[in-house]
């Protein structure tokens, strides 16, 4: 059974013509249902029936319940939520209850929506198709023996699988577009600083952002509505646009959009598929009386060299904490403190953290420092005003979010080179912090795989992504 | 030992890093409570200082106030710009698996303290200086197989300063360590409690015969003023020792013990930590604006060399002048009784107030520092001093009150009152118990009519003891004499 709109889900609540209890249980159901596609690592059902009951109980007193009244929701498995188990898809935090939750949890329950499940992901958010996760490999939902993208590859998958209206994943480096683009389903990125980054399993802080995926954009816009902003235990948080980013009742003019195709992005590497059906979108943009142009952004073919040097720097770092002296998995045969932390580490961490701690710590090591991580600060600072640069000129952005559709499991994953490959065009957005939205379009004629188009825009002008995004929405995805 | 020859043939290089716990109520990056001292072990942790996932360092801006107020303190101003830096290393006692600190934008920048050593000025450059946060404390009980760690003070503000190295003797040493004391006291940035590990000293000390630096040593974690000199000067020894036999001195980090007096090797620079420093992305930069440089600045309590100034005009010895301040809140009551009262009263004052400052044993066992509380403190002295001025109290008498008024904060006439002490001045009290004091001692009386007037102390002796301490000594000699006719 498919889910109404999310806004039409809250009123239903709230009007008392739908229980919260029913939809929690359509939403364990269908969990229980496509189990086999293994998109969940834990599930809250006690803790959903009986936050479910409380809100069924405030409308029956005639008390408003919240904008999300009612509505299930699923969190990447890297948010931290009370009660249950925290790994972030890792056996190092196997076990983990965290005594406190994310800030972004707290506002969307403030509003009544309901955590039912805890979704699975590449391991600490370290990869583009849940290969990476210690535990099992979340399925395609459109075919079980292709990868869902990643990290959010468990929250994109769930979504699909109708398991709930909506997720919150986290994207560092394209852990939401990618996994969208590969499920079909919408998934925004927003502006660095726009979501609080409190009580979510840091990967990398300097572009960690949690976003929300649905199946629209109009049910995406509703719920980042909630939880965009400020946050006084996140010191890098933004305030929110005063207009803030629902949906506006006139919808978006495309004729007056100036969008601008990024030409590095359709040039080599792409797979004739993908390059198909973002012509096709390019088509359908220009149909719609959009001004359409090619731009050039130069230093954009570094960008993941850039993304791999300083990502896994700020990952080593903050993969330190989890030494097993405290909460974190312990090995006990060590003889002395300096096997403890070594077995705890080398047994804790799957091959990809392992990494990618190794990557970091090489290029911040003393000599090595200048000629990488700070090389690629000033490469870094020259892509944001590459992009500052183009983004006066165009309204919006437009490319593909990755070079193929779902891959078959297995297909990379023996080379770690070729799995990064796939993030070539999602890192970009995340170096300069700008927000970024997958949006499904037309499949190709050589695959029957869902193909994402990433729309990216200025920082701080969500809302206006999200009106473009809801215009773009009807004239391009014919799925 | 040495010969005073060969030492004078080589110069002593010393420079010295000093951390400064800042007074604030909560730690650097977390709501927990600062103050350690009394605390059972780990009460007083959150999900930062304890290193959760997901948990985020937020900056205590009263650290970043604290330290501005020591860049002037410093002898300059705070760094428009500074921010935060994480330094990695392993240790069960740093929860994040990494220090947050300033490595490559400090706070504080080219500082300068001057002070004076035997009558002659000295001054030591302050490269730079740094807020970071503390690591928790560990504990490895003697004869077990585990150790204990205590997160309680992981995460406390401290500003480590460091000097260059302008040091070049074990008293320089010790007179930058207690000037350093003193300024951070009186800035009001640190409890500067040397006792709670308040302040800590590394000393890092080479000596060569030529221009060339030699090798240098650093010894870490001392805490009293005295140990920096000794440790010090241990070093110097040592080294020269080690050269003057032909052998070359490790560049390496060195402990301090106490009960021996002497420093041991803890572990060579061969084996030295590689700390990976990275900006911190948790925390964006600390950016201080032209005004609130300028509130900080106008807001500076006043240092030690103001009131060196100050004692020094009034003509307090510069031994003196240094005991005085040695205690700030003495320091500042006598500044307030000095321009309120003038020079007389606030000397006398001073001298009530002084602590023998005999060594550092004395900061190092700190009791409470004087307390300024309140202008009628500054009243109550005022008019103590009065009554000894007027007589109406023996200076004994008067070390009595005082002690009792800075207790209870009762006025001197009071307490004088109470414990019964006023001197009499009563002409006609007086002139009877010295009749009665001739009439007892005739021989004496009949010595000093002959003119033999050493009799008359014991005269007087005698009327101060049947009055019980009470009388006026001046007027019992002025009546001892009228009443013999001389």
């Amino acid at each position: 059974m498919s889910w109404a709109p999310i806004a039409t889900i809250a009123d239903d609540v709230n009007a008392g013509r739908v229980k919260a209890i029913d939809l929690v249980e359509q939403a364990l159901a269908a969990i229980e249902e496509h189990k086999d596609y293994q998109a969940i690592i834990s599930t809250l059902a006690d803790a959903a029936r009986s936050q479910a009951k409380s809100i069924d109980e405030k409308v029956a007193n005639g008390v408003n319940a919240g904008r999300l009244a009612g509505v299930p929701f699923i969190a990447k498995d890297n948010l931290l939520v009370m009660g249950v188990e925290a790994t972030a898809a890792s056996n190092i935090l196997k076990g983990f209850v965290p005594p406190y939750q994310s800030t972004v949890i707290n506002r969307l329950e403030a509003e009544g929506a309901i955590c039912v499940a805890k979704a699975n992901q590449d391991a600490f958010g370290h990869g583009a198709s849940t290969e990476n996760s210690d535990f099992f490999v979340t399925k395609n939902p459109h075919d079980k023996t292709r990868v869902p993208g990643g990290s959010s590859g468990g929250p994109a998958a769930a979504v699909v699988l109708e398991m709930a209206p909506f997720a919150i994943g986290t994207d560092t480096g394209g852990s939401i577009r990618q996994p969208a683009s590969y499920v079909g389903c919408v998934g925004l990125r927003p502006t660095y600083g726009l979501t609080s980054r409190s009580g979510v399993v840091a990967m990398a802080s300097s572009t960690d952002t949690i976003g929300p995926l649905a199946m629209t954009v109009e049910d995406l816009a509703y719920v980042f509505d909630v939880y965009a902003g400020k946050d006084e235990l996140d010191s890098t948080t933004i305030g929110r646009d005063p207009a803030g980013y629902q949906l506006p009742a006139a919808a978006y003019q495309l004729p007056t959009a100036r969008i601008g195709v990024i030409k590095e992005w359709m040039g080599e590497g792409l797979d004739d598929d993908v390059r198909e059906s973002v012509e096709k979108a390019i088509a359908d943009f220009k149909a719609a009386g959009a001004v359409v142009e090619e731009v050039s952004i130069p230093s954009l073919p570094l960008s993941l060299a850039v993304y791999y040097i300083l990502i896994p720097a700020e990952v080593s770092s903050n993969l330190a904490r989890h030494d097993g002296q405290r909460y974190q998995f312990s090995e006990q045969s060590g003889k002395d403190l300096f096997e403890s932390y070594t077995l705890s580490r080398a047994k804790g961490f799957g091959r990809e953290a392992k990494r990618r701690i190794m990557i970091g710590t090489y290029v911040l090591s003393s000599g090595y420092y200048d000629a990488y991580y700070k090389q690629a600060q000033t490469v870094r600072t020259k892509l944001i005003n590459e992009f500052n640069d183009v983004l006066e000129r165009y309204d919006f952005l437009i490319g593909p979010v990755a070079p193929n559709a779902a891959f078959k499991i297995g297909e990379n994953a023996d080379d770690p080179l070729k799995m990064y490959l796939v993030d070539m065009m999602t890192v970009a957005p995340a170096l300069v912090g700008v927000p970024a939205i997958s949006l499904p379009i037309t499949p190709s004629s050589q695959t029957s795989m869902p193909i994402g188009l990433q729309v990216i825009a200025a920082q701080r002008r969500d809302r206006e992504l999200l009106e473009f995004a809801a215009a773009a929405e009807e004239v391009v995805s014919h799925g | 030992m040495i010969s005073e020859d060969i030492r004078r043939q080589y110069t002593v290089t010393i420079g010295i890093e000093c951390h400064v716990q800042l007074k604030t109520k909560t730690k650097l990056f977390s709501g927990a409570d600062n103050d350690a001292r009394e605390a059972a072990p780990n009460t007083l942790v959150n999900h930062i200082d304890f290193g959760l996932p997901g948990a985020l360092p937020v900056l205590n801006e009263k650290a970043v106030e604290l330290a501005s107020r020591a860049a002037f303190a410093l002898g300059t101003e705070p760094q428009r710009f500074s921010k935060f830096d994480r330094k990695h290393y392993f240790y069960p006692d740093l929860p994040l698996g990494y220090q947050i600190t300033q490595f490559y934008d400090p706070i504080i920048k080219d500082g300068e303290v001057t002070f004076t050593l035997d009558g002659e000025p000295k001054t030591v450059r302050i490269h730079e200086a740094h807020i970071e946060a503390d690591a928790g404390k560990s504990t490895h009980p003697v004869g077990t197989d585990y150790s204990l760690v205590d997160l309680n003070r992981a995460g406390t503000p401290l500003l480590e300063i460091v000097s260059e190295a302008d040091i070049h003797s074990p008293a320089e040493a010790k007179g930058y360590a207690r000037e350093l004391y003193l300024r951070m006291r009186y800035a009001d940035v640190s409890d500067a409690n040397l006792y709670y590990g308040n302040m800590r000293f590394d000393v890092n000390v080479s000596v060569s015969k030529t221009s060339e630096l030699g090798k240098r040593t650093e010894t870490k974690n001392l805490n009293s003023f005295r140990s920096v000199e000794r440790a010090a000067e241990y070093e110097v020894e040592r080294q020269i020792g080690l050269l003057e036999q032909g052998e070359r001195i490790v560049q390496e980090t060195r402990g301090w013990d106490d009960a021996g007096q002497k420093t041991f090797s803890q572990r060579s620079k061969e084996d030295s930590y590689e700390y990976r420093y990275m900006p911190d992305p948790d925390l964006p930069p600390v950016v201080l604006s032209d005004e609130y440089v300028a509130d900080v600045a106008a807001a500076m309590p006043e240092l030690p060399d103001a009131y060196r100034t100050k004692f020094s005009a009034m003509g307090l010895d510069a031994k003196t002048v240094e005991d005085v301040i040695a205690d700030p809140g003495a320091a500042k009551l006598v500044g307030m009784v000095y321009d309120d009262a003038g020079p007389d009263t606030a000397k006398r004052v001073a001298f009530w107030l002084l602590r023998p400052q005999e060594d550092d044993e004395t900061a190092a066992h700190e009791v409470e520092p004087t307390e300024v509380n309140t202008a009628s403190q500054v009243k109550n002295l005022i008019a103590l001093s009065h009554m000894v001025a007027e007589n109406k109290l023996s200076s004994t008498a008067a070390k009595e009150v005082l002690d009792s008024m800075l207790k209870t904060g009762e006025s001197p006439e009071a307490i004088a009152e109470t414990k019964n002490l006023l001197q009499v001045s009563d002409e006609g009290a007086i002139a009877e118990i010295v009749a009665a004091v001739l009439a007892e001692n005739p021989k004496a009386a009949g010595d000093v009519q002959n003119g033999e007037m050493k009799a008359i102390g014991f005269l007087v002796g005698q009327v101060m003891k049947q009055s019980q301490g009470k009388a006026n000594p001046a007027l019992a000699t002025k009546l001892i004499k009228k009443q013999l006719g001389i």
